[in-house]
């Protein structure tokens, strides 16, 4: 009996390494529908609105890449995933792409065989303290309980702080967010930790956001983006590629308000090569001319994607810092459409 | 004059495999077997060819590199630096303590509601049958979750015992703090410690001795021993002479005296819980995951072991109760000397697949955040190091492991216990 559990699960395991091999983006193609690894729920990033639509920045990299590939940017199957059921389902083939706030790190890209499609999200961890404990820095947690989600390099950033700093603490692994949310606001732990953009739309679901303050200490770095399978360069090109025309439509003035002005043509040689009006990317990347005209109109560029979840005017309220383009002093840099 | 004919002599055809029924049976047990091996063959080459495809061959190296992440309950010391291995070791010891802390307040209170659900007492019978569907027919994942939560939710944070006017008290002489993070209680402590050994030096598997909890044991195990002694004592005497010797309070002074003596030459003292800074230092912390685990998981399977004990009690005929009334027993000693002892023999099969489950379900942990083997390598250092088949074919190999020492021993247990037929 045991013996006969131990081969299914081998079994399994061999079917699904099988079904990875093929090519992704023609078997999105054959499906008709993008099957997008996403969050269990942070809202902003990845969260079930009133409607029961999913929606969020992340949400908006999944419709973009769906409109490019599919034309239609509703045609998308979300999977929620935990931190420790994300690379599983990636790897298994159970999900095309992986958009839910995961960071680059070396042994992701290289030991568990994934391929970063780039960065949508320049963030690093930080954490969140109720403001009537009176702690104005990360060193003043010594003997604190923190809440962390298990499975994230959050754990590992977490543990090398408190390393560093030679004092102590005392970790209470949680699945989910929302229980992380639950817990601290039960008092059960004193502290939360995560990346600084998820601490911020944590806060925004509070009662009582003022009461939470987010300490000053961003101890990691912490690229997020999408991310597909190893060895499937057609389909990760296809996800990089939208990713950089959100990005570059941002820095080359195409909004979703003028969108269907510059596709009928304009001066600019690149904008007309984004859009598909000269040149055959599209052709390239194995999809129609006009592909990014698709992705862009998902949800227009980067900046209006950005604004629209978890920009300033939002109740997450991150403002751009490090994600603005690289002409206002931020990291965002396309590389050149050509 | 008569002759004897040898018996025909019988060549052996190939044939003969298939249409003789002697040998038929045989040739397709082997056909058969052959076949599920090349099956199991294909398989694994198979898998291992896919994850090799895929950059992964299976591989166990990572078991030796740095885990880099902290376990909160840890029974043998470790920190982030030391490797998967032993964070596995600290999962597997915190799965075991569990599973030990669980079967046996499971086995007490099973035995307790078990025999009260057959008390003539009508309201306790029927309290105690609404205990037992109650728990039975929920699914022991949502008993993990509801204890944790009002763990959570209910009780106090530590913060609340802060100040004078604190809106919370510790109990029992100010030494037990219930607070949402867990139970703090008062730890013993040696002002005049013997030290402690350790053993393996510096493996994943090393781990310390107390030889203060060595002493404190040989010296119990010694008066315990002598107090036998005296028991065996006064039985012969009492056969000999039809007097039993008054000797409850020797064999009382012999347990006790030592120990006592022990203890104040080692300097035994209490460490209480303190608040200080964010949390309760000093004294033993009870986690809540592992309370909610542990009650969960216990009056879960109590549930069941209540049921085994009440068809053990049924199974013995109503004649012996009789019989044993006749004699002039009373009911509680009928319960204690004759049901019971007989009770055992149907009572211990069902009860060791129960502890099985017991075992096996506090995988659960995870719910809670109870970092036992499924969270540290199923959990951690798999998402970390992405090694799904290895772990999880680790971590199975575990709970088989354990699952087959709690059967063999309870197996052995059961042996001792059952009716002796001649």
């Amino acid at each position: 009996m045991n013996n006969s559990v131990f081969f299914g699960a081998l079994t399994v395991a061999g079917l699904a390494a099988g079904a990875a091999a093929a090519g992704t983006l023609d078997d999105v193609k054959a499906r008709d529908q993008l099957n997008c690894g996403v969050s269990t729920g942070l809202v902003g990033f990845s969260a079930p609105n009133a409607n029961g639509e999913w929606e969020g920045f992340d949400i908006a990299v999944c419709r973009a890449v769906a409109a490019a590939v599919l034309g239609d940017p509703n045609k998308v199957e979300y999977v929620p995933t935990t931190g420790k059921t994300r690379f599983t389902a990636l790897a298994s083939g159970e999900i095309d792409m992986l958009a839910r706030n995961t960071t680059w790190t070396f042994s992701r890209d290289v030991d568990l065989k994934f391929e970063f499609a780039g960065v949508n999200y320049y963030d690093g961890q930080g954490f969140m303290i109720p403001k009537e404990l009176g702690v104005s820095s990360a060193k003043e947690l010594d003997f604190a309980t923190v809440c962390i989600q298990t499975g994230t390099t959050t754990e590992l950033n977490l543990a090398d702080f408190f390393r560093a700093n030679n004092i102590t603490y005392e970790p209470v692994p949680i699945e989910t967010n929302a229980e992380a949310r639950q817990q601290y606001l039960a008092n059960a732990c004193d502290v939360y930790t995560t990346d600084a953009s998820g601490l911020a739309a944590t806060r925004a679901t509070f009662d009582d956001p003022g009461n939470h303050v987010i300490l000053p200490e961003i101890i990691s770095k912490e690229p997020l983006g999408p991310l597909v399978r190893h060895g499937d360069n057609e389909w990760g090109d296809v996800v990089r590629w939208t990713l950089n025309a959100l990005v570059g439509a941002e820095e080359l003035g195409i909004t979703s308000a003028n969108l269907a002005e510059k596709a009928a043509g304009t001066e600019n040689p690149e904008i007309n090569r984004l859009l598909g009006t000269e040149g055959n990317l599209g052709e390239m990347l194995g999809l129609d001319a006009d592909w990014a005209q698709n992705a862009l109109s998902a949800g227009g560029n980067y900046g209006e994607i950005f604004a629209k979840n978890i920009g300033e005017d939002t109740p997450v309220g991150l403002a751009r810092g490090l994600n603005a383009q690289w002409t206002d002093g931020g990291l965002l840099y396309a590389p050149p459409f050509r | 004059m008569s002759t004897l004919s040898d018996p025909p002599k019988q060549s052996f055809r190939l044939s003969m495999l298939i249409y003789d029924t002697r040998y038929r049976s045989a040739t397709i047990q082997v056909v058969a077997m052959i076949g599920f091996l090349i099956l199991v063959g294909w398989v694994i080459s198979n898998t291992v060819q896919n994850l090799t495809d895929l950059g992964k061959e299976p591989s166990f190296s990572f078991l030796s590199e740095p885990a880099g992440y902290d376990i909160n309950q840890r029974l043998l010391d470790y920190d982030n630096q030391d490797s998967h291995m032993r964070a596995a070791l600290i999962g597997l010891l915190n799965t075991l303590l569990v599973a030990f802390l669980g079967c046996i307040t499971a086995t007490v209170l099973g035995v307790i509601i078990g025999v009260l659900r057959l008390s003539s007492n009508w309201l306790v019978a029927r309290l105690m049958t609404v205990y037992v569907e109650m728990f039975r027919n929920v699914p022991v994942l949502l008993w993990i979750v509801f204890i944790m939560a009002i763990m959570i939710e209910t009780l106090p944070a530590p913060s609340a015992f802060r100040g004078d006017n604190s809106d919370a008290a510790m109990h029992v002489m100010d030494s037990v703090a219930l607070t949402n993070r867990g139970v703090y209680v008062p730890e013993p402590l040696f002002h005049n410690s013997l030290g402690n050994v350790s053993v393996f030096g510096d493996a994943a598997v090393r781990f310390d001795i107390s030889l203060d909890l060595i002493a404190f044991l040989i010296v119990l195990g010694g008066s315990l021993f002598v107090s036998t002694k005296i028991r065996q004592w006064a039985d012969a005497k009492q056969e000999s002479t039809g007097l039993r010797p008054t000797i409850w309070h020797i064999r009382a002074a012999v347990v006790l005296l030592p120990s006592v003596l022990l203890l104040l030459v080692l300097g035994f003292h209490l460490g209480y819980p303190e608040l200080k800074g964010f949390n309760f230092q000093g004294g033993t912390h009870m986690r809540n995951s592992l309370i909610a685990l542990w009650l969960a998981l216990s009056l879960y399977t109590a549930a069941f072991i209540a049921e085994i004990v009440r068809s053990g009690i049924l199974a013995i005929s109503q004649g012996q109760t009789e019989a044993a009334a006749a004699l002039g027993l009373r009911p509680k000693r009928i319960m204690n000397l004759v049901i019971l002892p007989q009770a055992l023999r149907v009572i211990i099969p069902p009860l060791i697949s129960n502890y099985l489950n017991l075992t096996k379900n506090s995988s659960l942990a995870i719910a809670v955040g109870y970092m036992d083997l499924t969270g540290t390598l199923m959990g951690i250092t798999m998402n970390q190091t992405g090694r799904e088949l290895e772990t999880v074919m680790l971590g199975m190999l575990v709970y088989l492991t354990i699952s087959l020492l709690i059967s063999s021993f309870m197996n052995w247990y059961n042996n001792r216990v059952k009716l002796v037929e001649r």
